[in-house]
């Protein structure tokens, strides 16, 4: 259906980061998934936005959840997907980043969504194809959709960000959800607190915007939220914290910590966790987890992504 | 554009004459208008005296139109390619680039391939120089065998060789015991240390300069400590031993406490600092721009300012190029995946004038700091505007404006961090040892 007149509501072609967005854009991109969970929810979950689209999902780290979400989310708008098996490919014959994006590009596809290990890697890469580019993480840079689910799935159990105060809680220096979620939530008003150890804080943190605290008894007291973020095992031993156990006991989430934060606190994670390393499985499992929910948000989040994005394609 | 250089014979026996110049006398701080006469590849003759109808009638003469004259650039880190990386840059394309921004003399980096911790080496760079070079290139000589960090290298036979310095390159000696004992046999020899100073366990797998931005970006960083841990244990071994030791590169104010406080305390010790840490700072990164990833890392605009301050009052003696130039293979990559480095040698001038259009100081300091300097420490008789001294001199304007444009640089690599930057100030004619070997139309 063509509506000519249609105003351009994200002006945006790429979407590489949540910096550089308005509070007004991310609500719309919100509003756009909002309408979505629904489409999800029926038996015919097809639409025709991304018809004739090409959509490659080009995944330089190995992802369960975010690839097969990306992958879903193009589907249903009718998008062709691909997911190009990075790890058996011409990469890992010496074939460099930008090799693959000019040979990539020469295949004309609309939308690639990129994960890479390296921060930038993405921003690199768009550069050089004609395409709409996603970030679906870079480093320890960003990761703007799982931002912006997890403020779709705040949302939609709070009625509302502004004002909320959320703990981000544990390895936030080599996190690109926390560094997506700094800057969402308090773009759109809510108090951002981090919470870690100081070998897990990045340094200059307390410039970014947020309250940092190094226990989680001050960090969670009064809390709406608590995110918890995933410890990497190569991590747990010795260079930032000298044990899982160690680690578990301090800053791990269990019911007893829980229970500093506001009795209506509900618990996030942006998966896949580790079962007593950061979270309990009491509370990953129990009735204030949000971490199923945030599963669907990642398909709505990332079709009305696609949507918003699918309007500034060429011949569109 | 440039001149070819042509046979010794026929321009030696010809006196130059510049006339009607700015005469920018570094040594003396002084800034005078007249001319220069060379004779024989030697200053004859300066001051007012030497112009049009008072000089020799078979006297070149070139009208400089009141542009500078100032002794040619000498630039004390430079990697030029040779032995091994010439895809990267060759002895002639280095020195090409050179003589078109006034550096008349390269100390070039020994951690080439093979590196130069053999004498044999020293000599080959000496005759490529000699056959294939535009200006003066010395080179410098391993400071470890190999650049191991665990041995001592030859430093009497490279030195007799024609090594005019020692260093590690782009690596820092860890071992304190094994530095220790550099320093003890420099010593004996008299022979100049040359240190990049950076922990490089507490660098770890830094990409930038620790802060907010570097935290911001996703990227690790490297903090100033790093660089002032090794540099504070360096100066104690100095203190210990006395060797003569040249810090290659500072750019932090804790480097600057320590230097301050080693040579208060009267210290054989000197430091350089780059161009690009007196002009750029980390925001320059800006979106992941790999041309401004450098080692050590582009600091905070504070230290910055710092640098500056400090080249202002002396207390930095020396600007280096840090030329090192990477082609787009090893540039374009993801920022922490990238090799660190800037070509340098053509914009070193231009970028450093940046610092007295702004009024941060004089003429003469900035040129201080790429000639007599430099001279002073490596012991040479060049860098001076006076009667005797070898005849390396440039003309330049310091007001002409220009974008620099990355493909008419002359080196082999174009990751200048100045790309499309607006200069002020280029040179328009380069002599060394009498003879013109860039001349600008």
């Amino acid at each position: 259906m063509l509506t000519a007149s249609k105003e351009v509501k994200f002006p945006h072609r790429h979407l590489l980061g949540i910096e550089g967005l308005s509070a007004q854009h991310i609500l719309h991109l919100l509003d756009l998934a909002e309408a979505s969970v629904e489409l999800s929810r029926q038996i015919e979950k097809k639409r025709v936005t991304l018809r004739g689209r090409t959509l490659i999902n080009l995944f330089f780290e190995p992802s369960t959840r975010t690839q097969s979400s990306f992958e879903l989310a193009g589907k249903r708008l009718g998008a062709d997907v691909m997911n190009m098996p990075v790890g058996a490919s011409s990469i890992k014959k010496g074939e460099t980043l930008i090799d693959t994006a000019v040979t990539l590009n020469a295949m004309r596809p609309d939308i690639i969504v990129v994960r890479h290990a390296q921060a930038g890697a993405v921003h690199l890469l768009a550069r050089k194809v004609d395409c709409a580019v996603i970030n679906a993480g870079d480093g320890a840079h960003e990761h703007p959709t799982q931002a912006l689910l997890d403020a779709l799935t705040i949302r939609r159990n709070k009625g509302r960000i502004t004002g909320l105060t959320v703990a981000i809680c544990g390895d936030i220096r080599h996190s690109r959800v926390a560094r997506s979620n700094i800057l969402l939530l308090s773009t759109l008003g809510a108090r951002v607190r981090a919470v870690g150890p100081s070998t897990l804080l990045p340094p200059g943190i307390e410039r970014m915007g947020v309250e940092v605290f190094r226990n989680m008894r001050a960090g969670l007291e009064g809390a709406d939220i608590v995110m918890m973020l995933r410890l990497q095992r190569e991590r747990m031993r010795g260079g930032y914290i000298p044990s899982a156990k160690e680690y578990f006991s301090f800053f791990g989430l269990d019911e007893a910590k829980l229970d500093y934060a506001k009795p209506d606190a509900l618990v996030m994670h942006p998966g896949p966790i580790n079962r007593g390393v950061e979270i309990d499985s009491g509370v990953a499992d129990g009735p204030r987890s949000l971490i199923r929910e945030q599963v669907e948000m990642g398909v709505a989040v990332r079709i009305a992504v696609l949507e918003a994005l699918a309007q500034h394609l060429p011949n569109g | 554009m440039d001149v070819k250089r042509s046979s010794t014979a026929a321009i030696a026996h010809r006196p130059v004459a510049l006339v009607n110049a700015r005469l920018i006398d570094p040594e003396e701080a002084s800034v005078s208008q007249g001319g220069i006469l060379v004779v024989d590849g030697v200053i004859r003759g300066i001051g007012p005296s030497i112009a049009n109808g008072s000089l020799p009638s078979h006297a070149q003469i070139v009208d400089c139109g009141g542009d500078c004259i100032a002794p040619g650039l000498i630039d004390m880190r430079a990697f030029i390619g040779e032995p091994g990386a010439e895809h990267r840059e060759t002895i002639a394309s280095a020195t090409l680039a050179a003589a078109a921004g006034g550096v008349t003399t390269i100390l070039a980096r020994p951690d080439t391939s093979p590196p130069v911790d053999d004498p044999a080496v020293v000599d080959f760079l000496l005759r490529r120089a000699r056959d294939t070079g535009r200006v003066r290139v010395l080179p410098s000589a391993a400071l470890t065998a190999g650049l191991k960090g665990a041995e001592i290298a030859e430093i009497g036979l490279l030195q007799q060789a024609g090594a005019v310095a020692f260093s590690d390159g782009a690596q820092s000696v860890r071992n304190s015991r094994v530095m220790r004992r550099v320093m003890e046999y420099a010593r004996d020899f008299n022979a100049l240390i040359i240190h990049y100073a950076e922990d490089p366990d507490l660098a770890g797998d830094g990409v930038m300069n620790e802060g907010e931005f570097a935290s911001r970006l996703g990227l690790a960083g490297i903090p100033r400590e790093a660089e002032a841990i090794m540099l504070d244990r360096d100066i104690r071994l100095v203190r210990l031993t006395g060797a003569r030791y040249h810090a290659a590169l500072v750019t932090s104010i804790l480097s600057l406490e320590i230097i301050a406080k080693a040579k208060a305390d009267g210290l054989p010790v000197t430091c350089a600092t780059s161009i690009n840490h007196l002009t750029l700072n980390e925001n320059d990164i800006g979106d992941y721009r790999t041309f401004l990833k450098l080692a050590p890392p582009l600091r905070h605009e504070d230290e910055r300012r710092a640098l500056v301050a400090a080249l202002a009052s002396g207390l930095i003696d020396v600007i280096v190029s840090d030329h090192n130039p990477q082609d787009v293979e090893t540039k374009r990559l993801p920022f922490a995946e990238a090799e660190a480095g800037a070509i340098g040698l053509e914009t070193m001038l231009p970028a450093g004038l940046r610092l007295v259009h702004s009024g941060e100081m004089p003429l003469t300091r900035l040129l201080a700091a790429m000639t007599v300097c430099p001279a002073a420490i490596l012991g040479l008789p060049q860098g001076r505007l006076r009667e005797g001294a070898p005849a390396d001199l440039i003309r330049f304007d310091p007001d002409e404006p220009y974008i620099v444009d990355p493909a008419h640089l002359h080196s082999r690599c174009k990751n200048t961090p100045f790309d499309e930057a607006r200069m002020e100030g280029r040179v328009k004619l380069t002599m060394v040892q009498g003879e013109i070997v860039f001349e600008a139309d």
